[in-house]
């Protein structure tokens, strides 16, 4: 029997058509993968699940019981838990508080008391949790969990996980779906959002795609194949990149980096000596779990922070820290961590465009508008942005505002790229799109510094891969040869040598 | 040692109405809402229960009154700021300055350009707790400071050892987990509001029920900024709080003693000297604090 079925559920934002007549069915026990793209719908048909959006169509039946959802407290007493991408915690709380929050039962707290209760929900529940830690002090795999048995602790029978592992390591992940199997084999029901085919493959019992908001497939997993995922997830077959030779150890360097450091003011590293060199042609992908110091190194390489020490070449000519426009003259293009701080939302894409070269388009401080369009319109067709030259960028989807700044990046033909997360949170289009762009500049004989989160990413377009563990660079892989176990022990910091 | 025990003394006295602001003040922050009106509802409290107090003769309807004008205007800072989820700068500032503006306008009404303030003929008492000891100096005060010192651990209590503190917490750091878990930010924000509007009530009532025992129109003179300048310097904790009010009552009754002491500095000195120190105290203490996380921020569900 179905613990919970959805029936016809449309949701629109605007003219938007975010879910269209979806069904789904959720067994008891089962794990059930929701794949799709981004912008696909699924988080949108999980938040109507938890009663964050009400739909304007809908029949939700959950044990049976057919009644809307009005509110995440409705979903709760239903049965229903959210695990959301950013954690729903109170970081200066201890992990009891955090679980007891709202069901303390007493007036005055017994700090005791809730230890013990929450000690015991953790024992029972195979979890390996202090309920007396500060929740903002453990990782995000451990906060995780925290937010898992929260949701247990409220008897949550069906629980929902938004792309859960888009944040954990290898390692955590492996845990992660331990502990839901051994949920799962106590009935609980587990619904997982997610654009990764492979996850879905090895850890569901049954998955349903979905496409442009609608259901496109649903069926046991075991009786399909990432192929035919693909397919229906994107609808159309993937071309997979075509992979340019490897970069010639023969090649001059042209980025060098030594002995950088960066440390806040309680003397904490955030980079600890980090030496490197990218050669022309050559894909650097630095991988790494989130905070260990990547968003620290990208600051510092583009002009935008103060390492303590070190120093930066390109072409053997010294790079001064701290002036983005010493980047710009010394043909360092940057492609920024977080794209909406790249480009300036209420600006036109046409002056996002030119922005970085604003003397080649003025003439005594006056703007050559008729120079701006043109050069727009080039940028425009030749990186297939969709969108016109007078657009304000904060109207583009995410994909294009990147190909914006790809646009702006890449046509200055810089010897140095800095890519930081270039296609998180894009579309598989625009993500091949990027990946493309990014191995025709290592054609041409760019230098590639590539920060990723993303492994596969990494793995897919790098000709070697360093490892950044807690500000160090902790290995160094060729990857023609990579050993993926001792990358994931490296990223972990379980091994500590490299 | 008599000249250490009569400034105590005077230490305790000052930091009273500072030390009220500051706790209702960081009970509000605590659930998330700076509310910026501390200053103008010190003031109409201040002047609602002078009011009060001389027209019916009773300085306990006056003191209940000035109670009462704190929570009415805490109860509009609710509107503004939870209900219509407005700026909560604007919407604090905005009720100091109409508080503020109607004390004055209603003075001028009801007492015309009198150019010595008004007072009362019975005001409150001290009490005197070791009287004819040499700890008297320090034990003369209104029952209102005493009061105010109890108050301490009381919400430190409250704040930490209750479901309803950690519900007021959780609200002020993530009303979304508060919300999830059954909790109505709305409800836990207002409750916290008028809580400290009733503080800072009582606040204005000690000085023109009490301490001065009439009415002038500087008689705040600022108290509701150094309140809530302490209340980041106590970085949002009760006894953190009670050590920062402690601190800037001590400044200033060393001042005023320096100052009767005829030391030849031109006095302007003195009078800066506490809000110097306030400024001096936060640059340093103020780079390490943890405001709560969703302090300024109107809540509203998603979808």
């Amino acid at each position: 029997m179905n613990i919970v079925e959805m029936r016809g559920i449309t949701k629109r934002f605007g003219t938007l058509v975010a879910n269209d007549k979806v069904d789904i069915d959720l067994g008891r026990g089962e794990i059930h993968a929701l794949l799709g793209e981004n912008g696909a719908g699924k988080s949108t048909l999980m938040k109507i699940l938890y009663g964050l959006y009400q739909p304007d169509e809908v029949t939700i039946t959950i044990e049976g019981r057919t009644q809307p959802i009005r509110s995440p407290a409705e979903a709760i007493e239903r049965g229903v838990g959210f695990v959301s991408q950013h954690f729903s915690l109170v970081p200066t709380f201890t992990v009891a508080e955090n679980i007891l929050l709202g069901y303390e039962q007493q007036f005055r707290l017994d700090p005791a008391q809730m230890h013990t209760r929450v000690a015991q929900l953790a024992t029972d529940n195979g979890f390996n949790i202090d309920p007396s830690a500060i929740v903002g002090k453990l990782s995000v795999g451990q906060q995780q969990r925290v937010e898992i048995l929260k949701a247990i602790f409220r008897d949550c029978r069906v629980l929902i996980l938004d792309e859960p592992t888009a944040v954990l390591t290898p390692r955590d992940t492996q845990s992660l779906f331990e502990i839901l199997l051994k949920l799962c084999a106590q009935g609980l029901a587990v619904i997982i959002i997610t654009h990764k085919l492979e996850e879905a493959l090895q850890h569901s019992q049954r998955v349903t795609v979905l496409r442009h908001g609608k259901v496109v497939g649903s069926q046991e997993t075991s009786s399909t194949t990432s192929a035919e995922l693909a397919r229906l997830m994107v609808g159309r077959q993937t071309t997979p990149v075509q992979r340019p030779a490897n970069a010639n150890a023969s090649e001059p360097v042209v980025l060098e980096v030594s002995g950088l450091s960066v440390a806040d003011k309680r003397g904490v590293h955030a980079l600890n000596a980090v030496n490197f060199q990218v050669r022309a042609g050559e894909i650097v992908g630095i991988a790494g779990v989130a905070g260990n110091g990547q968003s620290e190194l990208v600051s510092v390489l583009t002009g935008m922070l103060q390492p303590q020490r070190g120093a930066m070449r390109v072409d053997g000519q010294a790079v001064a820290f701290g002036d983005p426009r010493a980047c710009t003259r010394h043909k360092i293009g940057r492609i920024p961590e977080d794209r909406l701080r790249g480009v300036i939302g209420d600006l036109s894409v046409a002056d996002n465009l030119m922005i970085e070269q604003l003397d080649q388009f003025t003439i005594v401080g006056h703007l050559q508008p008729h120079a701006i369009l043109e050069h727009a319109q080039r940028l425009i067709n030749d990186f297939q942005i969709k969108a016109a030259p007078n657009d304000p960028v904060r109207t583009l989807s995410g994909g294009n505002i990147q190909k914006v700044i790809l646009a702006r990046t890449l046509a200055q033909d810089p010897a140095v790229v800095i890519a930081a997360q270039p296609t998180r949170g894009v579309d598989i289009g625009a993500t091949e799109y990027v990946h493309q762009k990014l191995l025709e500049q290592k054609q041409r004989g760019a230098a590639i510094l590539l920060i990723s989160e993303d492994l596969d990413e990494i793995l897919l377009l790098s000709d070697r891969i360093l490892v950044m563990y807690n500000g160090r660079l902790v290995g160094e892989f060729d990857a023609a040869a990579v050993d993926l176990d001792r990358l994931s022990l490296l990223m972990t910091g379980a091994e500590k040598t490299g | 040692m008599e000249f250490l025990l009569t400034l105590l003394g005077a230490t305790l006295r000052i930091a009273t109405p500072i030390l009220y602001g500051a706790l209702g003040e960081m009970i509000v922050e605590r659930a998330g809402i700076l509310n910026l009106g501390i200053e103008g509802t010190m003031l109409l409290s201040a002047f609602g229960g002078f009011v009060a107090a001389q027209l019916s003769g009773s300085i306990y309807l006056g003191l209940l009154i000035a109670v009462a004008i704190g929570v009415l205007l805490s109860l509009l800072m609710g509107f503004l700021s939870i209900t219509l989820g407005l700026n909560q700068h604007v919407s604090g500032l905005g009720i100091t300055l109409f508080a503020s503006g109607l004390a004055l306008f209603l003075f001028r009404i009801i007492y015309g350009g009198e150019s010595i303030p008004p007072a009362l003929e019975e005001s409150f008492p001290q009490l005197r707790i070791f009287g004819g000891t040499s700890l008297e100096p320090v034990f003369s005060q209104y029952v209102f400071t005493y009061a105010a010192f109890l108050l301490v651990p009381l919400l430190a209590w409250l704040l930490y050892r209750t479901s309803f503190g950690l519900r007021l917490r959780s609200v002020g750091e993530n009303p979304e987990a508060a919300d999830t878990a059954g909790i109505s930010v709305f409800r836990t924000r207002y409750v916290a509001l008028l809580m400290g509007g009733a503080l800072m009530g009582l606040g204005g009532a000690f000085l023109s029920l009490a301490q001065l025992g009439a009415f002038t129109h500087g008689i705040i003179n600022g108290r509701g900024w150094v309140a809530i300048a302490i209340v980041i310097f106590g970085n949002w904790r009760p006894w953190r709080v009670l050590a920062g009010a402690l601190l800037f009552g001590g400044l200033q009754a060393l001042q005023l003693r320096l100052q009767a002491e005829g030391v030849q500095l031109p006095y302007e000195i003195f009078l800066m000297l506490p809000y110097v120190m306030t400024i001096v105290a936060i640059a340093i203490t103020g780079r390490n604090a943890s405001y709560p996380a969703a302090l300024l921020k109107p809540y509203r569900r998603e979808g």
